[in-house]
């Protein structure tokens, strides 16, 4: 009897072309990664060193230094997340936990959903315009406007997180007595906390990296604040991150300086990033002994 | 009845336009044991979580009629459900432990009604475990997470944990649904202990265990209540033709 044949060349070779073709893919992504910031490692290195790291810039005294821009840029995320974090986490609660499903659940659903994908230089025209005629071009200016544009951020992770937590903890918490915000406060904001985390770090590291938001409301200082009244008083100053230097010193035609500033911000963000899988680990309370 | 613990009457309940209870009477004495009985769906989960209100936390949820716990009403807008839930504590089908530590859990429900006393705490935990007979399982490792355990332990965990508020009735929604023979047989006996100090309803789809473990049973079907007599009255002689064929497996 005839056996027939299990083989088939054609086949074969069209599947290793596409196999090919997709490694060449993922090559690509990774290898132009990989370039854009070894290329800016390259031309920038040589900028960073520990007094451009800690002084002031000084343009009459010809100094260049960044310190007061990473001053604002730290400064710019904490006054952030104070506002957003509460709003946005409080926010989610409601949605998850007290909203009834309907029309105005809908409607702030979709209102989140829609802010995420606005791009940031309408934030800043509204910032500047809004919140620029109270408080002119500062620090407050710029927090309020960056507030707006994370929240949606911080509120959507905390919703996929609080998702995620089983009902039968809700109606365990419930069933002896708890009231609704002890169970909030004692078992879904717990479990929830890697990805509330996984928000507020991505919300930083869209602060770290926004420029068009900040322009027209946080300004350009690039002083360091004096003393602790200083701290204070910069609320109400203009205040550059380094981001907005990095623009301004490209705009300039400054190309090491803007690639030296790049560098600090690449260290950071990859500092971040690893700061949240550390973290997100850490807290999950499964883990947890 | 003087002696009755729980004492409902004409009690419907409606899940938006679906009639799932209809004119319940029924009362429950004090240190038994009652089985719910019947076919699911018929309404034996839904009238358990009447008698906690676990039902006001679905929506579109109207209950009407009278349910009387030590001549109290419950449905009254008086009522403080954190102090009704304290009072009649829950079980559920599935284990569910909190994602924390074993002594954390049994220490969950005491912290709700304001103890913060270290020392007095310990003793609300000791006791709990012991009267949820796993204590000697878990004495060494009251830190541990009580996620780690088997399924069996962490059942007996969440019945410790409903102790530790000092409950008078408990509740225990088809509780050993999960869990495997052994597992189950250690439940049983815990529940034949238990109606010493407390007020026991049950429910379950295993006749056996409703025939082994209480001393009533109530049978429902499609939201009625059929029959609620003794248990062996139930299983030797049925007044109605509908418990009968049901508990003789002739339809479910």
């Amino acid at each position: 009897m005839e056996h027939a044949s299990i083989m088939n060349k054609k086949r074969r070779v069209s599947d290793q072309l596409l196999e090919a073709l997709i490694y060449l893919c993922a090559f690509l992504a990774v290898g132009l990664l990989l370039g854009i910031i070894g290329y800016v490692f390259w031309r920038g290195f040589r900028t960073v060193n520990w007094s451009f790291l800690v002084t002031e810039q000084s343009p009459t005294k010809g100094i260049m230094g960044i310190a007061g821009n990473i001053v604002n840029t730290l400064y710019i995320v904490v006054l952030t997340l104070l506002a957003a974090t509460p709003i946005g986490v409080g926010g989610a609660i409601y949605l998850n936990e007290y909203a009834k499903p309907g029309k105005f659940v809908s409607l702030v659903q979709f209102t989140i959903e829609t802010l995420t994908g606005i791009p940031s230089i309408i934030f800043g025209l509204f910032g500047n315009v809004f919140f620029g005629k109270i408080f002119g071009y500062s620090m407050l200016t710029g927090a309020l406007t960056l507030t707006i544009m994370v929240l949606p951020l911080i509120a959507r992770n905390t919703q996929e997180a609080l998702r995620t937590v089983p009902d039968s903890y809700r109606s365990g918490a419930l069933g002896i007595g708890a009231t609704k915000w002890y169970m909030i406060r004692t078992i879904l904001l717990p479990s929830a906390m890697p990805g509330i985390l996984t928000g507020v770090i991505l919300a930083i590291g869209r602060i770290v990296g926004e420029s068009a938001a900040l322009l027209f409301t946080a300004g350009s200082g690039y002083y360091l604040p004096k003393g602790g009244m200083g701290l204070f008083r910069k609320l109400f100053e203009s205040g550059g991150t380094m981001t907005i230097e990095l623009y301004l010193q490209m705009a300039k035609g400054k190309y090491d300086v803007a690639f030296g500033i790049a560098c600090v911000l690449l260290a950071l963000v990859l500092l971040l990033n690893l700061l949240t899988k550390y973290l997100a680990g850490r807290l999950n309370v499964e883990n947890r002994k | 009845m003087q002696d009755s613990k729980i004492s409902v009457s004409s009690l419907n309940l409606f899940y938006g336009e679906n009639h799932a209870l209809k004119d319940i009477n029924i009362k429950i004495r004090e240190n038994t044991v009652m089985a719910l009985i019947g076919p699911s769906g018929c309404g034996k989960s839904t009238f358990l979580k009447c008698l906690n209100r676990m039902n006001d936390l679905v929506d579109g949820v109207k209950v009407d009629g009278k349910v009387l716990l030590d001549g109290e009403d419950i449905y009254d807008p008086g009522v403080d459900t954190t102090l009704l839930r304290k009072k009649v504590g829950m079980v559920f089908q599935q284990p569910n432990p909190f994602p924390m530590s074993i002594y954390d859990n049994i220490a969950y429900g005491p912290r709700i009604h304001g103890i913060k006393n270290k020392s007095r705490l310990d003793e609300i935990v000791e006791n709990a475990l012991k009267g949820a007979a796993i204590f000697d399982e878990v004495k060494d490792r009251l830190k541990a997470p009580a996620l780690g355990l088997s399924g069996g332990q962490q059942q007996r965990l969440c019945i410790a944990r409903a102790l530790a508020v000092e409950p008078e009735v408990l509740l225990m929604d088809e509780p050993t649904s999960a869990l495997d023979p052994i597992s189950t047989l250690k439940i049983e006996e815990l529940m034949n202990d238990l109606k010493k100090r407390y007020t026991v309803v049950v429910v379950t789809h295993n006749m056996q265990q409703a025939a082994r473990v209480s001393d009533e049973t109530a049978f429902f079907l499609l939201g009625e209540l059929v029959e609620a007599d003794e248990t062996m009255n139930i299983f030797g002689h049925p007044k109605d033709k509908r418990t009968e064929d049901y508990i003789t497996g002739r339809f479910g």
